[in-house]
C-alpha cells in the first residue's frame, strides 16, 4: 500500500487528507493554524497519521498548499490552493466547472475544466471583504459563535441591509441594528446576503458554469450557501469535506507523484524545502 | 542563477545616467513628463530633462520611498494619490534624492500633459515648491486612430510658445536646423530601439522586455536625440544580437513568454521579478516599455517635419494618451508577433490613468480572445500595497495553470 498526503495550511486552519493509491482518502486531520504555520503543518500531519494508523514514513510524497505551504518543513512540494481547490472538487464532484472558495482571508473563484484543471481564477484583492473572517467579526459582535450563525440565518423573515462589506466597519453596522432592536437572525440574513452578492460578482468575472461547487471553510456554513443559491439563483454543490477539498487536491497531486507521471503534468511548482523526505 | 541581462550596456547606461545627473546641475533643467516628452526641444536648446518620475521609481528601488509618502500624507495628500507625486513632492520636501545630492531646480516646469490629468496637479505643485515657471500643454487626448489635423496643430502652436519659453530662459536663439538634427538622432535611436524590442520574438528572448527593458529606457529618455543617444543603441543592439546569435537566452531553460501591462512594483522589483524567474519566464513585450514613446510599429521623429512629428508623437505614439481599444491591439500584436502564452497584468492601486478598465481588459483577453490572463494588484511606488503572499500566490497558480494548458491543449495561444 503506498500513501501520500496533502496538508492546506490556511489562515484559520490547517487541514491534511491522507490517501491510498486503490482506496483514495484513508484520513483527515484539522488543526487551528495559529502563530507557528511550521507547527500547525506538522501537527497536523502527525494528527492525521494517528487518525489513519499510518506510520509516517510510510507516507511517500506530501504536498503542501495554502498561504503557508512553504512552511511545510517536512513537505517534497508545493502547489497553490487554487490547483489544489480546482483538483479536489472536480475528485468530489466530476461534474464541477466553477469553484467558489470561501475561506478565512479569501475568496476565490475557479473556472474548471473537464480534467479538474484551473481554466481561469479570480481572488479578493488585499481586502478581506467578503471572506469569513468578516463572518467572524459578526459572530463576535452578537456574541455567538460561529457555528450558529449559520443556521440563525435562515430564521431571518426580514434581512437588514448591510451597506458595508469592510470586514471592520461591520460592526458599527451590526451594533446600530441592534440598537435599533433588529432581532439577531434578520441582521445575520443581511450579514449572509452581503457576503453573497459580493462573492458573486467576483465569481461573475469569470464565467459561472454549472455545476458549482463551494468548497473551504465557509461552504460548511447552511445560511451561506443558502445566500450563495439565492444570489446566484443556481443551487450548489457542498461536500460534507468542504474545508478538506484544497488538502485533497494536494493529494492527489501526491499520488501522481507516487506514479511518477508527475514531470509530465502540472507539476512544476517546487521550490527547495528544509529537510525534504 | 542567472537571472537577468547583465551586459557591457550596463556599464555604459551607467556611465551615462551618472553623466546626466551630473548635466543637472550644471545646466539648465527642464521638468517634463516621461510620456509624449520632448526631449528633442531641449536637445536644440542644450538643455537637460530633468524627470519626476525618475526620481520617485529611484527612491523606490532603494526602498527609500515610504519616508516621502508618509510626508506627502502629513501634508494632506490622500492615501489613494499617485504614490509617485507623493514621493517626489515628500522627497523634495525632505532634501531627499537618489544621487544624494541635491537636484537643481528647474529653470521650466512644462507640463506636457499626455493622457494623466493628475500630472497637472503634480507640476503645479513642483513649480509651487521650486518657485519655477509653469508652463501646461495642453494635449488632447486620443479618442479616435489618429489625431485630427486640428490637434497636431494645437499642439505645434504650443510648442511654438515653449520655444520662445526656452529662448527667454537661455538666451539662445531658436535654431530650427538644431532641432532637424535632434529629431535625426531621435529617428535613429528610435529605430534601433524598434530592432532591440523586436529581437525579443527570438526564442529564448535574449533579455526581459518588462524588467530589463527598464534598464535602457533611462537612455531613451534622456539621450535618444543624440548622437550618444544613437551609438548607446547601437552597442545595445549589436550586443544582444549576438546574444540572440548564440541562442543565450535571459532566463535559463526559457518556459513561458509573457507580455506585461502596467508599470512594475519599483519598491519591490528584485522581488517581484524573481517570482517570474521561478517559472522560468520571461517578458517578451510589456506595454510599460512604451509610456515614453510607441516606436515598434513604425513611428519616427520626422527632421523634414520636426514640430509636426513631435506633436504627433505626444498626441498618438506613447501608450498614456491611446484609448483602450488601442491598448488592447498593441498588447495582442505582442501576443501573436512576440510569440507569447499569456498576458500578465500589473493593476497599480494609486495610478488611476493606466489601471481604470484593466479589470475589462483582463475579461477581454481571457473571455474574447482564449489568451490567459493574470490580474494581480499593489502599486508602482507604495511598499505598504504590495502583498507579497497573495501576489505570489496568483502567479504560481496562473503558471500552474498554464502549465496544464500546455500539457492539454498545446501552450501557444490558439491563433
Amino acid at each position: 500500500m503506498r500513501f501520500a498526503a496533502g496538508v492546506d495550511v490556511g489562515s484559520t486552519q490547517t487541514k491534511a487528507v491522507l490517501m491510498e493509491e486503490s482506496s483514495g482518502i484513508v484520513g483527515r486531520a484539522l488543526v487551528p493554524t495559529g502563530a507557528n504555520v511550521s507547527k500547525a503543518a506538522e501537527n497536523a500531519f502527525l494528527a492525521l497519521c494517528r487518525e489513519a494508523q499510518v506510520d509516517a514514513h510510510d507516507v511517500g510524497f506530501v504536498v503542501g498548499t495554502g498561504y503557508g505551504r512553504y512552511k511545510i518543513a517536512f513537505g517534497n512540494a508545493q502547489m497553490t490552493e487554487i490547483s489544489c481547490h480546482a483538483r479536489g472538487a472536480h475528485h468530489v464532484f466530476p461534474n464541477t466547472r466553477t469553484v467558489i472558495d470561501m475561506g478565512g482571508q479569501d475568496s476565490k473563484a475557479i473556472r474548471v475544466g473537464a480534467a479538474g484543471e484551473v481554466l481561469d481564477f479570480v481572488m479578493n484583492d488585499k481586502c478581506a471583504a467578503g471572506t469569513g473572517r468578516f463572518l467572524a467579526n459578526a459572530a463576535e459582535v452578537l456574541g455567538i459563535s460561529l457555528d450558529e450563525i449559520g443556521p440563525l440565518s435562515l430564521q431571518a423573515t426580514r434581512p437588514v441591509k448591510i451597506t458595508t462589506v469592510c470586514t471592520v466597519f461591520v460592526e458599527s453596522d451590526i451594533l446600530s441594528y441592534l440598537a435599533q432592536g433588529k432581532k439577531g437572525a434578520d441582521i445575520l440574513g443581511g450579514v449572509h446576503l452581503a457576503i453573497a452578492k459580493r462573492t458573486v460578482s467576483l465569481a461573475r468575472r469569470t464565467e459561472i458554469e454549472p455545476a458549482i461547487t463551494v468548497t473551504g471553510g465557509v461552504a460548511r456554513n447552511v445560511g451561506m450557501v443558502r445566500a450563495l443559491e439565492e444570489v446566484l439563483g443556481a443551487s450548489l454543490q457542498v461536500s460534507t469535506d468542504s474545508h478538506f477539498t484544497g488538502a485533497i487536491g494536494a493529494a492527489l497531486f501526491a499520488l501522481e507523484k507516487l506514479d511518477r507521471s508527475f514531470e509530465t503534468t502540472i507539476w512544476r511548482s517546487h521550490e527547495p524545502v528544509h529537510g525534504s523526505r | 542563477m542567472k537571472t537577468e541581462y547583465r551586459g557591457s550596456i550596463h556599464q555604459r547606461q551607467k556611465e551615462l545616467m551618472t553623466t546626466w545627473y551630473d548635466r543637472l546641475e550644471s545646466s539648465q533643467a527642464v521638468a517634463m513628463m516621461i510620456s509624449g516628452n520632448c526631449v528633442e526641444l531641449l536637445e536644440a536648446f542644450g538643455m537637460v530633462p530633468l524627470y519626476p518620475e525618475i526620481n520617485a521609481l529611484q527612491l523606490a528601488i532603494r526602498h527609500q520611498s515610504l519616508e516621502p509618502i508618509l510626508v506627502a500624507e502629513e501634508m494632506g495628500y490622500a492615501a489613494d494619490n499617485c504614490a509617485y507625486v507623493k514621493a517626489d513632492v515628500g522627497a523634495w520636501i525632505k532634501g531627499i534624492t537618489p544621487t544624494g545630492r541635491p537636484l537643481p531646480r528647474a529653470a521650466l516646469v512644462l507640463c506636457n500633459f499626455v493622457g494623466c490629468n493628475t500630472y497637472v496637479k503634480w507640476f503645479e505643485h513642483t513649480a509651487a515648491l521650486t518657485g519655477s515657471p509653469l508652463y501646461v500643454l495642453d494635449v488632447p487626448f486620443l479618442r479616435d486612430d489618429e489625431p485630427s489635423e486640428a490637434a497636431v496643430t494645437y499642439v505645434v502652436r504650443q510648442l511654438k510658445e515653449i520655444i520662445e519659453r526656452l529662448e527667454a530662459i537661455s538666451g539662445l536663439r531658436f535654431d530650427m536646423d538644431r532641432l532637424r538634427e535632434a529629431t535625426r538622432y531621435s529617428a535613429e535611436s528610435e529605430a534601433l530601439w524598434s530592432k532591440i524590442k523586436r529581437l525579443c520574438q527570438s526564442t529564448p528572448a535574449p533579455f526581459d522586455a518588462y524588467f530589463d527593458a527598464i534598464t535602457l529606457m533611462g537612455p531613451l529618455y534622456v539621450y535618444r536625440a543624440s548622437r550618444e543617444g544613437v551609438e548607446f543603441f547601437q552597442a545595445a543592439h549589436e550586443e544582444i544580437a549576438r546574444k540572440v546569435a548564440r541562442h543565450e537566452g535571459v532566463v535559463p531553460d526559457e518556459r513561458f513568454r509573457v507580455v506585461v501591462e502596467g508599470p512594475p512594483p519599483y519598491s519591490h522589483f528584485r522581488n517581484f521579478r524573481d517570482m517570474f524567474t521561478k517559472w522560468n519566464a520571461v517578458a517578451v513585450a510589456s506595454t510599460y516599455s512604451t509610456v515614453g514613446g510607441l516606436w515598434e510599429f513604425g513611428f519616427r521623429h520626422d527632421p523634414d517635419h520636426p514640430l509636426e512629428s513631435i506633436a504627433r508623437h505626444m498626441l498618438e505614439q506613447n501608450v498614456t494618451n491611446r484609448n483602450y481599444l488601442q491598448r488592447y491591439d498593441q498588447i495582442e500584436r505582442y501576443v501573436h508577433e512576440w510569440n507569447a502564452d499569456g498576458v500578465v497584468i500589473h493593476f497599480v492601486k494609486s495610478c488611476r490613468l493606466f489601471s481604470a478598465g484593466q479589470g475589462d481588459m483582463r475579461d477581454y483577453f481571457t473571455k474574447q480572445r482564449d489568451i490567459p490572463t493574470l490580474y494581480i494588484e499593489s502599486d508602482l511606488e507604495d511598499p505598504r500595497y504590495f502583498s507579497e503572499a497573495q501576489i505570489r500566490n496568483r502567479v504560481d497558480a496562473y503558471f500552474e495553470a498554464l502549465e496544464h494548458r500546455k500539457q492539454t491543449v498545446g501552450l501557444k495561444v490558439q491563433r
